[in-house]
């Protein structure tokens, strides 16, 4: 009832072409971003922290990179993992090698190194779709999972193959609690994201879309498939960089190569296909329940099997994870081939009816 | 009404284009010319090699010999990116519209080629973005309005009835504002009132804007009214060129089109 645009005109294009063209859209961002960024540090206790809030901000922004790819500009990869190792390790490398650089820098540039390393991976793109491009993109995963493995410079030549990322500050403060955490990870989740959002509504972001719909339609109309795809793969493997970069340097601490195995490149596609493709909204929502879904279903399964007089232990719980798990992705994938975006933007568009079903 | 006018200036010439796929010949020995500002029919029975012969035009196929002249530029091919630049638009038979994007995007999409700004301003989106943005936004509108679509702005082009979706197509060649404009049956498959209001749109638009158009249509009516000239292609020959109602007495032609014992 209080979800209704009448009455708000739109006096320029700007208006018009706003991200939330909608006055009450704004409000309840700004309200979220508030609540994230001003209530969240002083209420939520640690554990909240390590296990909810830093893997869903860090791994949106990796799903914002993979919606990116895969979303908009219909370039399946299963590599996601490999631009996060290669992200993760070129900011390690760029850290030890280069002390004097603050590692939330070493982070970016992390970034543009997954980007260059994007861009290569992105080659065969030009030539292959669909299932092979899946295929040629499985080979960088495993191509960074042995070199990360292999080629002991870039680990520092550590006996073990582990690495610690720097002790992470800035500007003289020490950033390394559990709150300082979450918030760096959320300011480069939010402008990273907004900056994502930006291009894929400019024209580069309709070149993408214009390939994925109809690439021989695109290019009669003058997008050049190379430039569109390269920096697809580009902007996607940056952001996914900077995820990878996080995720080591803020939330693992200290890691191997493992922590960016192919589980991680399923665990992204299957955040931007339950979330929704094409939305930057659902890379956020999709990042949101794969990672909260597993811990609700842990903390929820014992109290429901006691109900019934039925223990149920550890082990029978993880199981009980998995199958669950499992059948929810089917079942949403039936259910919203779109994704929880599309779910969304369902639900706004009722509540503007609200309550006349037409 | 045949309209008569004449124009002088050539704007595109093929010259002895042949095209053929393995043994299949689909064009022989081709040659007509299109002129600036006319409306240039190309008509035939199925499978006559009419498409082909545009796609040849707008460089998506390439021709074992002959060549193309456009704009004084002589070429034995191009790239369809090239075509492109070089102010030639087109829309398809079956529609080939981005299903995944709304009307608005559709048509801005049309202007990618005159959009430079780089990704680092269009990632922050303010300065020389936002105002390029805003003022190719200026001419797409101009162009939703002139094709009477306001209504469908916002509406993702897969939802739209078949007619709209043709009309939106031609909206996406015009906002890259061609000089030539090559129309695959921009008629096929519409009711009466939707082949006037396109028909409309057509001359308008070469009135308008003065944009040559070369269209491929079935409907023998629409083609005699509007076009300037006619070619006629039959099994990937030339059977006819000239102003309609030559073409209408041509006896090749009525033969190619009733059909006669070869």
């Amino acid at each position: 009832m209080f979800y209704r645009e009448a009455g708000q005109y739109k006096a320029s294009y700007q208006a018009d072409q706003a991200i939330f063209p909608i006055a009450q859209d704004r409000i309840v961002v700004v309200a979220l971003l508030a609540v994230a960024f001003l209530v969240v540090p002083f209420v939520v206790s640690e554990y909240t922290y390590r296990a909810v809030l830093i893997p869903v901000v860090i791994l949106s922004l990796a799903a914002i990179g993979l919606n990116v790819l895969m979303g908009y500009c219909g370039q399946v990869s299963l590599g996601s993992g490999a631009f996060m190792a290669v992200g993760a390790y070129a900011a390690f490398n760029l850290s030890v090698r280069l002390p004097f650089l603050n590692p939330f820098v070493c982070i970016l540039l992390g970034g543009f190194v997954a980007a260059g390393v994007g861009i290569a991976f992105g080659v065969p793109s030009l030539r292959i779709k669909g299932f092979y491009l899946a295929c040629a993109t499985l080979a960088a995963q495993f191509f960074a999972d042995w070199a990360f493995l292999r080629i002991k410079w870039f680990t520092n030549y550590t006996p073990s193959g582990s690495v610690n990322a720097p002790p992470l500050q800035a500007f003289g403060y020490d950033l390394s609690s559990p709150t300082a955490n979450y918030l760096v990870s959320l300011v480069f989740a939010v402008v990273l994201g907004l900056a994502a959002k930006n291009i894929v509504r400019g024209h580069v972001g309709r070149q993408w879309m214009a390939i994925r719909d109809m690439d021989i339609a695109a290019e009669i109309i003058g997008v050049r498939p190379m430039y569109a795809k390269l920096t697809a793969f580009a902007v996607s493997s940056f952001l996914i960089g900077v995820a990878g970069g996080l995720w080591a340097f803020v939330y693992l601490g200290s890691w191997e190569p493992a922590a960016f195995s192919i589980d991680r490149s399923f665990q992204l596609m299957f955040m931007v296909i339950i979330g929704g493709l094409g939305s930057i909204l659902g890379s956020v929502l999709g990042a949101a329940f794969i990672v909260l879904l597993p811990i609700f279903l842990n903390q929820a399964l014992p109290p429901l099997g006691a109900l019934f007089g039925w223990k149920i232990s550890t082990a029978t719980v993880s199981h009980f994870e998995s199958m669950i798990f499992g059948a929810l992705i089917v079942f949403f994938l039936i259910v919203e081939p779109h994704g929880l975006a599309r779910l969304w933007s369902v639900a706004k568009e009722k509540l503007r009816l609200w309550p006349f079903p037409h | 009404m045949t309209r008569t006018r004449s124009f002088n200036e050539v704007l595109l010439a093929v010259e002895n284009i042949s095209l053929s796929f393995g043994g299949v010949k689909a064009l022989s020995d081709i040659s007509f010319d299109i002129a600036k500002g006319e409306i240039r029919a190309i008509i035939g029975p199925n499978g006559a090699g009419k498409s082909s012969m545009l796609n040849c035009i707008n460089g998506f196929y390439h021709p074992q010999q002959g060549a193309i002249t456009y704009k004084g530029v002589r070429r034995s091919q191009m790239r369809p990116h090239q075509a492109a630049e070089q102010g030639i638009g087109r829309t398809f038979q079956n529609i080939a519209l981005f299903r995944g994007m709304s009307t608005l995007d559709n048509i801005m999409t049309g202007r990618n080629l005159r959009m430079k700004t780089g990704l680092f301003w269009q990632a922050l989106r303010i300065g020389p973005a936002a105002r390029e943005e805003i003022e190719h936004r200026k001419v797409v509108e101009h162009i939703i309005d002139f094709l009477e679509i306001q209504h469908i702005r916002k509406v993702p082009v897969g939802q739209l009835p078949y007619g709209l979706q043709k009309r939106v197509e031609l909206g996406r060649a015009l906002a890259a504002q061609p000089e030539l404009l090559l129309l695959d049956e921009p008629m096929a498959g519409m009711n009466i009132e939707e082949k006037q209001d396109m028909c409309r749109f057509v001359l308008d638009v070469n009135d308008e804007f003065g944009t040559t158009i070369c269209l491929i249509e079935h409907d023998m009516g629409v083609v005699m009214d509007i076009s300037d000239r006619v070619v006629v292609l039959d099994y990937g020959k030339k059977i006819g060129d000239g102003v309609p109602d030559e073409i209408k007495g041509n006896q090749a032609v009525i033969d190619a089109y009733l059909g006669v014992s070869h």
